[in-house]
């Protein structure tokens, strides 16, 4: 293995050193969370130059997180030493809660907000309703099947708010989109 | 069709025109966005503010994605602020129904729920545009105003189906209201331009999903299907009520007063 000195790696780091990096970045709204557990870098390419451009895809379209989250890239990229970073946003394909990551589902749970049910595709567990389905949601305190909904809508766009019928504690779900 | 052929067309389309069909499209969503901002601090119960603040967030971020690809294809620098604060009354191109006052929440509700069975229509349509950019803002907003519809479906059907009083308002709510439905189906020369070239769909093809929504749920809502006599229309070419231009004074205000002021 070729010797390379902390200069070079900070000057032409690997792809992979990179994306180590960003599993240090959290989601600034649910910080349990990790921006890769959240799927949103979508691409990392170094240049041979040692330029650095990442591909960054917006959960909802009026998400105030999208900004933040691409300052925060740039912050630990640069107290990591790589001052020449772009950061593209990519739209398509738009996001979806499939790309959460298993951890980042259990991570969740274990936070006290429900995790997305089923897959944005369309299966899982659910009632059929006039504007599509209705899912299950089990309650991440006590894991009771008996909730109900109270709102479509919670504290940031990526939520709903969600009640237990049985340990009676209130809880957000991460909305299937 | 084939993905080559579809580019080719994308691109015949002359740019001025493409311009104005993304400003119909960006002022709806700015326009009712900044309208459900007024609603913030003043919901009738907390989750219901916080539900129209989120509906308003994600049709100004539409607005946003749709502003700076409107810019970009125009060419001469203009960015996604400077198409939200700095044209007048006449230069927006949305439709009346979204400048209309919030009035009590069945208004609101039943704006609402016209306007997110429209953008269900469209927006699914506008996934298969040949301007890529545009496909795929459509995309990812046809997600947004389909959760949109579910919210404020199911408040139609409960205000609709519930105490006298409130179906006694939402009813009236969307009498009120119905004389703004034969705008948002209306064709121009720039919509059979658009429609040529495979950018959009001709608006006229969306009126019958659309009425088959609004009669399923008109109907479990127990609601009776209004009808107008005198349709508004001239929206989309810049013809607008008074109060576009009390929302653009409060909206625009600041950049007005500080030119050029940055957050
Ligand atoms: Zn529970």
């Amino acid at each position: 293995m070729p010797v390379v000195s902390l200069d070079q790696q900070r000057k032409f780091p690997t792809e992979a050193a990179i994306w180590r990096l960003l599993e240090e970045v959290p989601d600034p709204e649910v910080p349990v969370l990790t921006i890769l557990d959240l799927g949103v870098v979508r691409s990392v390419a170094v240049a041979e130059n040692g330029a650095i451009r990442i591909g960054v895809t917006p959960t909802y379209s009026g998400c105030p997180a999208t900004a933040a989250i691409n300052m925060a890239i740039r912050d630990r990229l640069l107290q990591a030493g790589h001052d020449t970073v772009t950061i593209d946003t990519i739209l398509a394909p738009a996001w979806t809660t499939d790309w959460i990551s298993e951890d980042g589902k259990r991570k969740l749970r274990d936070y006290g907000i429900a995790p997305p049910v089923g897959t944005a595709a369309g299966e899982g567990a659910g009632r059929g309703t006039l504007f599509g389905a209705d899912p299950d949601v089990p309650c991440p305190h006590c894991g009771s099947a008996h909730t109900e909904k109270v709102s479509e809508f919670g504290s940031t766009a990526c939520k709903a708010q969600y009640r237990c019928t049985d340990c009676l504690e209130p809880f957000e779900y991460f909305k299937c989109i | 069709m084939t993905t080559e052929t579809q580019q080719i067309d994308a691109q015949q389309i002359d740019r001025a025109d493409l311009v104005e069909y993304l400003l119909r499209l960006g002022d709806n969503s700015m326009i009712l966005g900044q309208r459900l901002c007024e609603w913030c601090g003043h919901g009738p119960v907390l989750e219901e503010d916080i539900a129209l603040s989120n509906v308003a967030l994600d049709l100004i971020g539409q607005a946003r994605l749709i502003y700076t690809h409107a810019g970009e294809v125009e060419g001469k620098g203009q960015t996604e602020d400077d198409i939200a604060f700095l044209r007048d009354v006449f230069d927006w191109k949305n439709v009346h129904l979204v400048e209309q006052p919030n009035g009590d929440f069945a208004d609101t509700m039943a704006r609402q729920f016209m306007i997110d069975c429209y953008n269900v229509e469209l927006f699914s349509a506008l996934t298969k545009s040949t301007d890529d950019q545009l496909a795929a803002i459509a995309a990812k907003t046809l997600k947004e105003v389909t959760y949109h519809r579910r919210h404020s479906g199911e408040w139609v059907i409960r205000l609709g189906d519930g105490t006298d009083e409130s179906h006694r308002r939402i009813q009236a709510a969307f009498d009120r209201h119905w004389i703004f439905v034969e705008e948002l189906f209306e064709s121009d020369d720039l919509d059979a331009r658009i429609t040529a070239a495979g950018i959009g769909p001709d608006p006229k093809s969306l009126r019958p999903a659309w009425d088959s929504m609004m009669d399923r749920v008109l109907s479990e809502a127990t609601l009776t299907r209004p009808t107008a006599d005198f349709p508004r229309s001239g929206g989309r070419k810049g013809e607008h009520s008074e109060y576009l231009g009390y929302i653009l004074a409060d909206m625009q205000f600041m950049q007005r007063a500080y030119p050029g002021m940055d957050w």
